[in-house]
């Protein structure tokens, strides 16, 4: 295509294209968007693939993360180690997870990984405690709380361990009319 | 070699679901090389033999393809328009807010295409290959009107110029093909004014099939509610701090509202109260529209009287009252239905339902009150013209005789008169379209001000008349308003209702209506983001985005029947519009098929019309519904059998957990008697699938995660089998002589006996 740009190689563009759900303009605004982050840190030349990742602190700074209350575990559930520090590949992965493009089953499985805070495979009655806190703002007593949790888990669990295993979450958000629409951040 | 062609296509299969897979990018990235390796080194060699440059040739055709197709898609998404605007949109208001405003940019798009057929195959040949202006009768302003022609009033009532001009169906010409390209215009225009219907329908559909598997599949409105609550509220476009405290409020709100609800039940105060408010308000909204449908009729009948007086004796509210009329009905009646509902004290969600039912049969009463009123008119010109036409024939009947009297011959020249001087009839359909065009043009006027009014100046007045006013303007009373998410989409439906009932009969309203939906665009995101303020709670109307587009389908359909009865019954008028001349519309169509196309072709029309052949397909039709509502019915009952049945067992299950304690120690019991062997089965996980194939149950990349099956535990029940440890030899030998007579060793007949026992 036209415009020359020395970012990335037409492989590494085509490749991108195939991985995620961005088109080639997509990618490069991305890019861009990383870069600004952190000036300093962040290469414009990412062709001969370079190893850096940018800390948690800066990215949950960026617009579209900085009102959402779960801005922490987005980020952690996409990076390699769990600290939240992502390299450019990780980046373009959360976006495009989090894109309108994104098939629902997809969606869910991060979804799960990031309302589970203790990262334990299961949404236990603390995790649920901890989403609740975070959306209200801890306006709810803790019985208000408590009621809540007990009532999720009652209504969600399938095999009646007491906790949410990935078929549970999945089958009781698969049915939820608006997971789609909330679940989408644009870029 | 099979083989390997497999292990190619899935390879290719592989690349192309890589995106939907949850694992690492780094991962895919690396899947992705090794696979491109993969297939381009053995598909070379899979062609090897006869077929060998075909294969290449094929194979070189699908990678370009693939190429073009990605070009293409990143073109499309390129044109995309506002993206910008709307992501700022959604950041303020959220998701529910937005999505009028991606609607609005769909229907864009559509216009867009409407516009294109009307404008390529209507208006631009008429243009360039027709009779310009002034050449015909039809073509020019009457002598009488030539004066006042350019005025800027009667330019505003789309009169004068502006009535003799492409804009209205009057101005086509009916030569049946014109130009150097022989086209066929008068055809063109009936199968254009039909095709914009079909394309439409296509559209509509194709956007509801897309949005029907995106809805969830139908559960139950109180099955999930607090699990819905906790993981799909918070909207993850929001970007900017007040809208976010704003949503934490109302989460918070909704929740100690589902808790309220789940702690108490509702006592039920008078119920006959309650049923007596909600038949008197139900009465009081059919008195009200019945009254609008009632006064829209009067008020089409009287500016029918006010079109026969002289036009300069009326004031610009007679002329425009009927416009008027409509626009204010639709701005009063819905506010007026909110205040008489809350009589009726229904949970907002069901109350949003009822308003928006209302407001449609508000606006569907209006449109086809108008309607009528309007063909009531049409079938009044045809009265009139009927007589206008016996008059010009009589007319030219004596100019002939004259003619040939007074020169003595029969070849006679046709009559010398100047286009604007010709008698000319009432050419109804440009008076409809006129009408239609002046109604979308007022319904813009009204909304535009609507908006500078109510939510410009109210802001306006709330945020400076604030500092010096005895209580708080902008928590109080007037406060900001909000933006009115159902009322606007309906508004839109009504309008592309509007604009596709009047396309037949004014090429030229689509692309007002173009130029409308991009003025709105932007004017409404303006006023959206300066004059309100994002919802408090939100409800929305329906579980899936197809409510609205089935709304849209409805009109559609509406919207079709007006144009479809014109063009099968009402005769065109004789002097104007491409029809001129012909008994009924669509006689076009019949001419060209018995003309212009080969006479099988005229063969299979007259077999297909058959009625001999239409019932009976009616009738497979009927037989096929009924067929496809009975199969449809038995899934619905398998499903709650499933649904059912999935019920049980988690009941169940939870019992056996909960018993677990007792049962688990009368069998820790037993365990401790048999050392080697234990009782209890081992659990049975499902494999997790290490294919990489699989798409629907991924595995998890994480370290030391097991399988995401549903972890089964073999029930543990009292009624085991026999405890008793294996028999490790046989019995001892009996006595000599009665073994060696009985023949063989009664091992066998041992295990016969016992039946099944389970030798270690």
């Amino acid at each position: 295509m036209g415009n020359k740009q020395t970012i990335f190689t037409d492989e590494q563009l085509d490749a991108y294209q195939d991985c995620t759900f961005f088109t080639r303009k997509e990618i490069l605004r991305l890019h861009g968007r990383y870069h600004e982050l952190a000036p300093h840190l962040v290469p414009m030349d990412y062709t001969n693939e370079p190893d850096c990742k940018v800390p948690l602190s800066l990215i949950v700074n960026m617009p579209e993360l900085k009102e959402n209350p779960f801005r922490n575990r987005i980020v952690e559930s996409f990076s390699e180690g769990g600290d939240g520090n992502l390299s450019f590949n990780e980046f373009v992965d959360m976006f495009s997870v989090l894109s309108e493009m994104a098939p629902r089953e997809l969606k869910a499985i991060y979804a799960f990984k990031i309302y589970d805070f203790n990262v334990d495979n299961f949404l236990c009655k603390e995790d649920l405690e901890k989403t609740l806190n975070r959306l209200t703002k801890e306006e709810l007593t803790p019985e208000e709380v408590e009621l809540v949790c007990d009532k999720t888990i009652e209504e969600a669990d399938l095999d009646g361990d007491n906790k949410l295993s990935f078929a549970d979450f999945e089958n009781m958000i698969s049915r939820a009319p608006d997971f789609l629409s909330t679940f989408h951040i644009r870029i | 070699m099979e083989a390997l062609k497999e292990q190619v296509e899935e390879k290719k299969k592989l690349v192309a679901t890589l995106r939907n897979k949850p694992w690492r990018m780094k991962r895919r990235l690396d899947v992705l090389k090794e696979a491109q390796d993969f297939v381009e080194k053995f598909e070379g060699a899979l062609g090897k033999g006869k077929g060998r440059r075909l294969y290449a040739f094929k194979v070189m055709m699908a990678k370009k393809f693939i190429k073009f197709k990605r070009d293409f898609e990143n073109f499309k998404t390129a044109c995309i328009p506002w993206e910008r605007k709307i992501k700022d949109v959604e950041s303020h208001f959220g998701s529910s807010v937005a999505s009028y405003f991606i609607f609005l940019r769909w229907m864009y798009g559509l216009n867009m295409v409407l516009f294109g057929l009307m404008f390529g195959l209507v208006i631009l040949p008429e243009v360039l290959m027709g009779l310009p202006y002034g050449t015909i009768a039809r073509k020019t302003v009457p002598r009488a009107e030539q004066d006042t022609a350019m005025d800027y009033s009667v330019l505003f009532d789309f009169e004068g110029y502006c009535k003799y001009s492409i804009l209205f169906y009057g101005f086509y010409n009916n030569e049946k093909q014109i130009g150097l390209l022989k086209f066929r215009l008068p055809l063109s225009y009936l199968l254009v004014g039909v095709g914009i219907f079909g394309y439409s329908l296509m559209v509509v559909i194709r956007t509801m099939a897309r949005n029907a598997n995106e809805g969830g599949d139908g559960a139950d409105e109180g099955d999930f509610t607090f699990s819905w609550k906790m993981f799909t509220s918070w909207d993850y476009l929001i970007g900017n701090p007040e809208t976010a405290d704003n949503k934490y409020a109302s989460i918070t709100t909704s929740f100690k509202e589902s808790i309220v609800d789940e702690q108490e039940n509702q006592k039920d105060e008078n119920i006959h109260l309650r049923r007596f408010l909600r038949v008197l308000a139900n009465f009081l909204i059919l008195c009200c529209l019945g009254g609008s449908g009632y006064l829209i009729y009067f008020v089409v009948k009287r500016s029918q009287d006010f079109a026969d007086m002289d036009n300069a004796d009326l004031s610009w509210f007679e002329k425009n009252e009927v416009e008027f009329v409509m626009s204010l009905l639709g701005l009063v009646c819905p506010p007026l239905f909110e205040t008489i509902a809350e009589l009726e004290d229904y949970h907002p969600r069901i109350a949003l339902k009822w308003q928006l039912a209302r407001i449609f049969a508000l606006f569907l009463g209006n449109l086809y009150t108008f309607l009528f009123a309007l063909f009531d008119e049409v079938n009044e010109k045809l009265e009139r013209e009927k007589i206008i036409k016996n008059e010009t024939e009589l007319a030219l009947a004596h100019y002939y005789a004259n003619y040939s009297s007074f020169y003595n011959t029969t070849d006679v020249p046709p009559p010398n008169v100047h286009p604007a001087d010709a008698i000319r009839g009432p050419c109804w359909e440009t008076g409809v379209g006129i009408e239609f065009v002046k109604l979308i043009v007022s319904d813009v006027q009204v909304s535009y001000l609507t908006i500078l009014i109510g939510d410009f100046l109210r802001a306006v007045i709330v945020r400076f008349l604030n500092y010096c006013w005895c209580w708080d303007l902008e928590a109080g009373f007037p406060s900001y308003g909000e933006f009115d998410i159902s009322g606007n989409v309906l508004g839109l439906i009504f309008n592309q209702g509007m604009i596709w009932m009047g396309a037949f009969y004014a090429p030229g309203l689509v692309g007002v209506n173009l130029l409308r939906l991009l003025s709105s665009m932007y004017y409404q995101c303006w006023a959206v983001m300066s004059c309100n303020v994002p919802h408090e709670r939100v409800f929305k109307a329906s579980r899936s985005n197809n409510f609205y587009m089935g709304l849209l389908l409805l009109v559609l359909f509406l919207s079709l029947l007006p144009v479809v009865y014109t063009i099968m019954t009402l005769s065109p008028s004789f002097d104007c519009g491409p029809f001129s001349g012909q008994e009924k519309m669509y006689d076009v169509v019949m001419q060209a098929i018995d003309q212009d196309l080969p006479a099988f072709i005229g063969n299979i029309f007259t077999y297909a019309t058959n009625p001999g052949l239409i019932i009976p397909g009616v009738l497979l039709m009927v037989l096929a519904l009924y067929y496809l509502n009975a199969v449809s019915e038995g899934y619905q009952q398998a499903n709650t059998d499933l649904k059912k049945k999935m019920q049980a067992a988690r009941d169940e299950e939870k019992n056996r957990r909960n018993n677990k304690d007792s049962t688990n120690q009368v069998m820790k019991d037993l365990e401790d008697l048999l050392p080697n062997k234990s009782l209890i089965p081992r659990p049975i996980e499902e494999e997790p699938p290490l294919d990489v194939e699989k798409v629907s149950k991924p595995t998890k990349t994480k370290p030391g995660s097991s399988g995401n099956g549903v972890n089964l535990q073999k029930e543990v029940s009292l009624a085991a089998p026999n405890p008793r440890g294996p028999v490790t030899h046989g019995p001892g030998p009996r006595g000599g002589p009665p073994l060696n007579t009985r023949g063989p060793q009664p091992g066998p007949a041992r295990g016969r006996g016992r039946g099944g026992h389970p030798r270690r």
